[in-house]
């Protein structure tokens, strides 16, 4: 016989019962979930891949934050190589009264080598790239100074005519911080403007594109020959920061679409083990009609693969949907035009999906198929041996597999896997304890709602996978908007009102005077300006440094960059020393280093270590004398390292201040800049807007997955419904006969389900507060005051949403007539 | 259809207890055997060893001349499949099926290609062309019987069990069923064993098995 149609048969029949849809739901949600992050970090790193070059400008590109050797570009061109030069760096634009802090690029002939520079007015009519004397400026610049084109505006000290708007520039896509907006001018300007000088914070960019073999044999040639602060970037790993930034992204929303998963294995659980239940009459009618074992299997094996399939398919459409909101909330930060995805998360959700159905069913379908025939003479014969946790293993294995992929490695797999499952035993343990303490209430309630309680703790398994459900899904919520936004003001609540606000830097020693006259002429007590040297950390006791010799990346990252290094007679305001003696006033002669403790445990420096500096083409040692703990939140000048005076006064050296400008001082700064153009301020507000708003998008995107693991709490909510169905209409029924009205039935089972939500909500609120507690005390070190609305919000929401819902999924119960259901489930 | 020996001995409490004691007895094509005696006395479990739905504890059944508990489970069904018809106290019907679809599924099982058409046949036997599409909700209790005769008849069964057919249905509709069944067991020629305490449907089978504390004691 044709056992497949007849699957389909049965399947189409039994989607009329209440298991069907609930594992089609709680399918087509974990799908959703996993797809949507899928589909959309596929469209990233397609993205990525496609436009390789474009993204980098070129096809290999040598970083250095100083002056390249002019050999480089000399041996590119010998070597038949297109070249061009770029140099960032920010600065303060001046136009009108207003100064504004801008991102300047400067860029020579032939950029960009690869991708093209948009604009308005058109290329055509203005050129490839701005012609010397001219400035091309991004909209939020433009808008910002409410230029218009034709414009004359200050650089340093140089003056530039505003001739287009820069609407497209392949190499900065995905810049996800930019703290000012762009200024694009020509290289060959930047003399003229004095903004660049020694120590001066920039990033020096060579440009070489052409044929494939001609770029690969000179960065043979080049890689061998760079020196400290250089490197090369070609397209194999172009953006590395894009593609770190995208590999953390897939990670963790890959694994907080795992929650749902995990979720959905315990509705297919619930679902399915009360379909089989109901099932066994079926097959053993089926055995007697002389049905095999073997047929049986496969009937309901075909009808959850069918089921399976379809539900993930959906999911994956669901899921397609999906990742336009994420891509909404996070492809706007790479500012680039994403790709259509491939067919791979499809893959990818239609497997887990039926992994998810197919792990957790079979040890139910198993049983089925061992329903013994005589069942048919005598019901009483209960359910075949189950083959209890052990039919789960293939199950439980699989779900761990997909948390150690989609971690990416095993470790943190495993501790993802151990957090979760402590998570989960946590939330069920309380969950437990509560709704014995619930139960022991009901003495006090009234009939309905005693009625209900009762049944909260009568059916105590149920209930604890309710609650931890919602619970889950509900906690990650809480802790993305309430305490996010908790955490955040009570860390602005820390800072004085009178904390510094704006930073300077670039002040040149001979500005030294003028500047602090400048304050005083102004009203505003002049800020302490610190002195800053530029100098790389070249040996410690005479050991050369070598990134490479640092497991942490962080470590490697440091060792790569220059210091900012400095100069003090006292040890600096709010700075507070754990090792080690403070040099007397003056110096003692000695030369000395004072070294942030959090750099030295990562650099591996301890007290009285050697250090060797490397400034310009300089060389300097000296002991480390003592170790600082730093407030970093202060928004005050710190240093990494501070060296006692007379050890860096010989290097140029550049001073850096920050201060607290007034709301309606903003003139000040507008004054300042013109007297002073080479200095560059730093709005902290600004900053911290930039930074506030990524939080958000990024906080949007983590909510918009854990939505999906909310809404996996009403599938196990149906579920648990559906599992107790029969029961409910049986117990409805005698209450009935018993002269209960509909209303006081009706009041009965809200009182279950909204107990239910206002359990998960206590123990989501509970956990929120408990993880912000700790995010606070133990990761910020700030005080954390506990949110007084969590737990009643927290609550309330959870009883309302969940007794609303439960009430809605068992309405069908009040409406069957008592006698009829006596008689079928009494 | 031969019976030899068949004992079946269950352990109750520690203690063992003999429910069947070598019963010993044949049925012949055509002819309607009645299975009667008290509750207890072991009529189902006959029942369900005479469709090798349960293993007895010694002896041997005859099907057609093929030993049914020489094979195994999966072999078993098969033979039922084949040879053997059911009618069943609680009808026993598959909710998730239509009533055509019901008397179909043994027809689809042995792997006949007209199995529409033949169970629609067998429907219009027991009067039910009307109802083909219903599901067995909708049919009543003398209606969900007769659809379980018709699934019964359908696959051409050597051996037809019915388990008190009328027991969940009032006297007018049993009687209706039972002329059914007697009319459709002469038609096909079919051995049909019955269980029930029901006299008068007894008296009209052509002998009478009489069972006390599983041994055979009329006949």
């Amino acid at each position: 016989m044709n056992s497949f149609a007849l699957a389909l048969r049965m399947l189409r029949r039994e989607w009329r019962g209440g298991e069907m849809r609930v594992l089609a739901a709680a399918l087509v949600i974990a799908v959703a979930s996993v797809t949507s992050v899928g589909f959309f970090t596929d469209r990233v790193g397609r993205a990525l891949k496609q436009q390789a070059n474009t993204l980098l400008g070129a096809d290999l590109v040598v970083v250095s934050d100083h002056p390249l050797d002019a050999d480089i570009e000399r041996e590119a061109l010998r070597r038949g190589l297109k070249t061009a030069q770029t140099l960032s760096f920010p600065s303060m634009m001046r136009y009108g009264e207003l100064a504004q802090l801008a991102e300047i690029k400067a860029v020579s002939r032939n950029y960009p080598l690869r991708g093209e520079l948009r604009a308005v007015p058109s290329n055509h009519a203005i050129g490839a790239y701005p012609a010397s004397g001219t400035a091309w400026l991004d909209e939020r610049l433009f808008r910002q100074i409410n230029a218009k084109p034709g414009a004359v505006m200050a650089i340093g000290n140089s003056r530039l005519t505003v001739s287009a708007i820069l609407t497209r520039e392949p190499d900065r896509v995905g810049m996800m911080f930019n703290i000012a907006p762009r200024l694009l001018m020509n290289l060959e300007d930047i003399p003229a403007t004095g903004l660049i000088q020694e120590g001066s914070r920039a990033s020096y960019r060579l440009l070489v594109a052409g044929g494939a073999d001609s770029v690969e044999s000179f960065r043979l040639w080049a890689a061998p020959r760079l020196k400290r602060g250089e490197r090369l970037e070609s397209v194999a790993d172009a953006r590395p920061e894009i593609r770190a930034a995208l590999a953390r992204a897939e990670r963790f929303l890959g694994l907080a679409a795992l929650v749902s998963i995990v979720l959905a294995a315990v509705t297919v659980v619930m679902a399915t083990r009360r379909f089989m239940a109901r099932h066994l009459d079926n097959c053993a009618v089926l055995r007697c009609l002389g049905a095999r074992q073997q047929l049986i299997s496969r009937l309901y094996l075909y009808q959850f693969l069918l089921l399976g399939l379809a539900a993930s398919l959906v999911g994956c459409l669901l899921g397609y949907a999906g990742q336009m909101v994420l891509a909404q909330r996070l492809g706007s930060l790479l500012s680039t035009e994403l790709p259509l995805p491939s067919l791979l998360p499809v893959v990818q959700g239609v497997l887990t999906g039926m992994v998810t159905l197919l792990g957790f069913s079979l040890p139910f379908l198993q049983q089925l198929k061992d329903v013994p025939a005589l069942r048919v003479l005598r019901r009483e014969l209960g359910a075949p041996r189950s083959y209890g946790l052990l039919g789960f293993i293939l199950g439980l294995a699989a779900i761990s597999g997909l948390v150690v992929w989609q971690a990416g490695d095993a470790r943190l797999g495993a501790y993802v896997l151990a957090g979760l499952g402590a998570a989960i035993m946590a939330a069920a343990l309380l969950a437990l304890l509560l709704i014995r303490a619930l139960s022991g209430m009901r003495r006090q309630a009234v009939a309905s709602w005693r009625y209900g309680l009762a049944n909260i703790a009568r059916r105590a398994g149920n209930s604890v996978a309710q609650v931890t459900a919602f619970s889950l899904g509900m906690l990650v919520l809480l802790l993305l908007t309430v305490v996010r936004g908790d955490l955040m003001q009570n860390w602005q609540s820390t800072l004085p009102a009178d904390a510094p606000n704006r930073f300077l830097i670039n002040i040149q020693p001979d500005q030294l005077q003028p500047l602090h006259d400048f304050f005083r002429s102004h009203n505003v007590v002049p800020p302490e300006l610190y002195p800053m040297v530029r100098g790389r950390l070249l040996a410690v006791n005479g050991k050369p440094v070598v990134a490479t010799d640092y497991p942490d990346e962080r470590a490697q990252r440091l060792v790569e960059r220059e210091f900012n290094l400095s100069w003090a007679n006292r040890l600096p305001e709010g700075n507070q020393l754990v090792a080690g003696k403070w040099w007397a006033d003056g110096g003692s002669g000695a030369d000395r280093l004072s070294v942030e403790e959090g750099i030295a445990k990562t650099l591996g420096i301890k007290l009285g270590d050697e250090l060797s500096y490397g400034v310009g083409g300089a060389v300097f040692n000296a002991k480390v004398a003592n170790l600082r703990k730093v407030d970093w939140d202060s928004f005050r000048v710190n240093f990494f390292v501070v060296a006692s005076p007379g050890l860096l006064e010989r290097f140029p050296a550049s001073y850096i201040t920050s201060f607290h400008l007034a709301a309606g001082q903003e003139a000040l700064l507008d004054n300042m800049v013109k007297a002073f153009p080479n200095l560059t301020v730093i709005d902290v507000a600004a900053v911290m807007d930039e930074v506030r708003s990524i939080m958000e998008r990024v906080a949007g995107a983590v909510e918009f997955v854990f939505l999906f693991t909310w809404l996996m709490g009403f599938t196990v909510l149906y579920a648990a419904i559906a599992a107790t169905r029969d029961e409910r209409v049986y117990e409805v029924a005698i209450l009935r006969t018993l002269g209960a009205s509909r209303k006081q039935l009706l009041l009965a089972l809200f009182a279950e389900f909204a107990g239910i939500g206002l359990l998960a909500g206590l123990v989501a609120a509970l956990g929120a507060g408990g993880t912000g507690y700790v995010l606070s005390t133990k990761i910020l070190t700030l005080p954390y005051a506990f949110n007084f609305w969590l737990l009643p919000g927290g609550m309330l929401a959870g009883a309302a949403v969940i007794g609303v819902a439960g009430v809605a999924g068992c309405y069908g119960v009040l409406n069957q007539p008592p006698l009829q259901a006596i008689r079928d489930y009494g | 259809m031969q019976a030899v020996a068949l004992t079946k001995q269950v352990t109750s409490e520690g203690a063992p207890l003999l429910i069947l004691d070598r019963l010993e007895f044949s049925a012949l094509p055509g002819e309607s055997v009645a299975v009667v005696g008290a509750s207890g006395s072991g009529k189902s479990t006959l029942l369900g060893l005479l469709a090798g739905l349960d293993v007895p504890s010694g002896g041997k059944v005859f099907l057609d001349g093929i030993d049914l508990f020489a094979l195994d489970e999966d072999g078993r069904a098969a033979l039922r499949g084949r040879l053997v018809g059911f009618v069943f106290q609680s009808f026993q019907l598959l909710p998730a099926l239509t009533a055509l679809e019901n008397v179909m599924l043994p027809l689809e099982l042995a792997g006949a290609t007209h199995a529409r058409d033949e169970a629609a046949a067998e429907l219009e036997r027991v009067g039910l062309t009307q109802r083909l599409s219903h599901y067995p909700r909708q049919l009543s209790g003398g209606e969900q019987q007769r659809v379980a005769i018709a699934r019964a008849f359908a696959a051409k069964p050597r051996l037809l069990l019915a388990d008190e057919p009328t027991g969940n249905l009032d006297s007018v509709t049993g009687a209706r069923i039972i002329d059914l069944l007697f009319r459709l067991n002469e038609e096909s020629s079919t051995t049909l064993i019955l269980v029930t305490h029901d006299d008068q449907l007894a008296q009209r089978c052509q002998r009478r098995l009489h069972l006390e504390n599983g041994v055979l004691v009329g006949n």
